[in-house]
């Protein structure tokens, strides 16, 4: 789950991690009032999970009230690349000496933690990584043994992060990387890392991807579920349990296995049509799941046809065929289904489809999924 | 170690017919569910741990405390770990700590800094333990051993006079596929191998990818890899240098948009890497022949056989 600047800042302050004071306003008298509290000068900074919100105008200096109102007014509502700014982050304005980045992620053909520290902040890393590759300091972490201040200390020497800095962000990094590790993200970013006039170091942004496996030892991330970036059928899937992402496409796909759902797509694509969603119903799916993943696909107008591309292991065929035998007593679907089954208990799950007279117009089951993905494209284009 | 492929007692890799495999989790649903499958399927299960329910048993399988107790009667030299998330890492070691030297987790969500840090203690002070997974639906070698959640009769079983293919793959549903494909098409499997779809895998491609190699009873590869991370690259490199058996391949998730997880923890494009297209070229390159969906990847390797036998 990506945060918004104003939650990772938040998560960030969880673990010492300094930040500017402010507060976060979904309208123009909150802004005003939490600029009061952060004290003028304020910036005012749009809240979407997309970059250049400065060149589209989402971040903006404020001296007063009435440069605070204009200003949320304009960045509130406003759409960035495709993302409406529903909330603004207000906080004090800094001074800045210097910028610098600093970032903890998982090198996954290394299996160790990685840190990436530049001198160079404040612009895209990746960047820098093309103008300058050495001006970025990678150190990998054995995530048993842990970042220790001297370590710490030795990239930001390297790193060439100024003098009467260093210090302080050495200690800046042991506190990201316990937020990193204790705080289970998939990315701990702070860009820029800015050095203050006077001295002190501290985070101006936050870029923080939280792994959602470890959702169930964070009872705190319950807050920001509340506003993560969900269309209306993602937030059906979501009630209903299910493994859900929506696209743009007009086949409707439901799979089951992660892999097998991703090869659907591709498979669709392949034969000139457009999926809809990727959703997988994982294993051993019953009626009940079948139905749930019917509802979902029925409740996007876009769909024209509905692929269901199921490969039984533990998923046995005869239970898929029932539950939508089932399902489809109780929903009335907006389109036809295309089946293809296959494995564990494929025949007897075929032959309780064909029991069920189900009309042709409804349901037809293909043999391989190819034909399938070329009969469910051919269905989608008619209509 | 290793007998010539026409020997009788033919080998496999990681597991053969010999694996003695315990069950962290028996009394649990899916423990008990799979276990029982494993069983059935020839494998040798012969104990069940659940702290606290010692003296129990399962149709016939007694259980143990510990993982040491286990090992201690049973001589067991692998495990299932079939537990909830928060359970798998402490099993894990737990099993590592007794001396099992395979282990296979089925387990899905568990936390990546988890894993890294099991997969780093694994390295530091159980070097001779194997981990397979976490997230992983575990290994088949067809009539010899089962460790996992495969169905067993989808899997056609190696013949003496070969050629038999290895499978490796990071997904579950699709490795059913192929084994599926290649039983309709009559070709035989040395070993399948699902390493899992999760961020820090205990096992990698390249570790497949070096069993199949040097096995006698391996004549050709299947990889079945999918968008997110670099593991198919790192294949590659390894096939370019050190594999002389042919092989084909498949890649989901040509079509996925970036910045979303496609349901595996690890499957994710991101800042325009991992990418299947990147993949596959990466895998051509290194000779690999390439198949746009699971079926025509199993096409080319019955082509690739064709030629072997």
């Amino acid at each position: 789950m990506d945060l918004f600047e104003y939650q990772g800042k938040q998560y960030f302050a969880r673990f010492g991690i300094a930040v500017s004071p402010g507060g976060v306003a979904e309208s123009v008298d909150e802004a005003i009032k939490q600029a009061e509290a952060a004290k003028y000068p304020v910036v005012i900074k749009a809240q979407v999970q997309v970059g250049g919100r400065g060149k589209a105008g989402g971040i903006k200096l404020a001296n007063n009230a009435d440069e605070v109102r204009l200003h949320a007014k304009n960045i509130l509502g406003m759409d960035i690349k495709g993302h409406v700014v529903k909330r603004v982050w207000v906080e004090h304005a800094s001074d800045i000496a210097e910028e610098y980045y600093a970032s903890f992620t998982l090198d996954r053909s290394a299996k160790r933690h990685l840190l990436m520290l530049s001198a160079q902040g404040g612009v895209e890393i990746e960047q820098v990584a093309k103008v300058d590759p050495t001006a970025i300091v990678k150190l990998h972490i054995n995530p048993i043994e842990g970042l220790s201040i001297e370590t710490a200390k030795r990239s930001v020497v390297e790193a060439k992060i100024s003098a009467r800095a260093q210090d302080g962000v050495a200690a800046m990094l042991v506190k990201l990387y316990e937020c990193f590790t204790k705080g289970d993200c998939d990315l701990a970013e702070i860009n820029p890392l800015i050095l203050k006039p006077n001295g002190e170091v501290h985070a101006l942004d936050a870029k923080v991807t939280l792994d959602d496996n470890a959702a169930f030892r964070h009872p705190e991330w319950d807050e920001y579920r509340a506003t993560e970036v969900l269309d209306a059928r993602e937030k059906l899937a979501r009630e209903k349990g299910l493994q859900y992402i929506g696209l743009d496409g007009s086949v409707g796909i439901i799979a089951n296995g992660a892999g097998l759902a991703m090869s659907t797509l591709d498979v669709v694509n392949q034969v000139g049509g457009k999926a809809a969603n990727f959703l997988d119903i994982g294993g051993g799916a019953n009626a009940e799941v079948m139905t749930a993943a019917l509802d979902v696909i029925n409740s996007d107008t876009k769909v024209k046809s509905i692929f269901i591309n199921i490969f039984g292991g533990i998923t046995r065929g005869d239970e898929v065929a029932k539950g939508i035998v089932e399902a489809m007593k109780r929903v009335e679907l907006r389109a036809p289904i295309v089946i293809r089954l296959d494995g564990t208990n494929a025949s007897e799950g075929r032959a309780i489809l064909g029991a069920a007279g189900i009309d042709e117009s409804k349901l037809i089951s293909r043999p391989t999924m190819l034909e399938a993905a070329r009969s469910a494209v051919e269905l989608a284009g008619k209509k | 170690m290793r007998s010539s492929w026409r020997g009788r007692n033919s080998v496999a890799i990681f597991v053969d017919q010999n694996t003695k495999v315990i069950v962290q989790g028996l009394t649990g649903g899916q423990g008990r569910f799979h276990g029982l499958r494993n069983r059935d399927y020839g494998t040798k299960v012969v104990a069940g741990v659940t702290p606290g329910k010692a003296g129990q048993d399962v149709e016939g399988i007694t259980i143990y405390d510990t993982v040491e107790s286990a090992v201690a009667a049973t001589g067991a030299n692998a495990s299932f770990v079939a537990v909830p998330p928060k359970a798998a890492p402490a099993a894990i070691l737990e099993a590592a700590r007794a001396g099992v030297g395979f282990v296979v987790c089925i387990t899905e969500g568990v936390p990546a800094q988890d894993e890294a840090r099991v997969f780093a203690t694994l390295q530091r002070d159980f070097p001779k333990t194997r981990l397979l997974g976490p997230n992983c639906p575990g290994i088949i070698s067809p009539g010899k051993c089962n460790i996992g959640i495969t169905a067993g009769e989808i899997a056609a079983s190696p013949t003496s006079a070969g050629p038999n293919v290895g499978i490796v793959s990071r997904s579950g549903t699709l490795t059913y596929q192929a084994l599926y494909e290649l039983k309709q098409r009559g070709i035989g499997v040395s070993t399948c191998v699902g390493i899992g779809g999760d961020p820090v895998p205990g096992t990698s491609f390249v570790d497949c990818l070096a069993e199949f190699q040097s096995d006698p009873e391996t004549h050709a590869i299947i990889m079945i890899g999918e968008i997110g991370g670099t593991a198919e690259e790192e294949a590659a490199d390894f096939i370019t240098n050190h594999v002389t058996k042919p092989m084909s391949a498949y890649i989901a998730g040509v079509t996925a948009p970036a910045g979303k997880k496609m349901g595996h923890a690890g499957a994710i494009v991101s800042g325009g890497k991992g990418t299947a297209q990147g993949k596959m070229d990466a895998l051509r390159a290194a000779g690999v022949k390439v198949g746009l969906n699971p079926t025509e990847a199993c096409e080319l390797m019955a082509k690739i056989v064709s030629k072997i036998s």
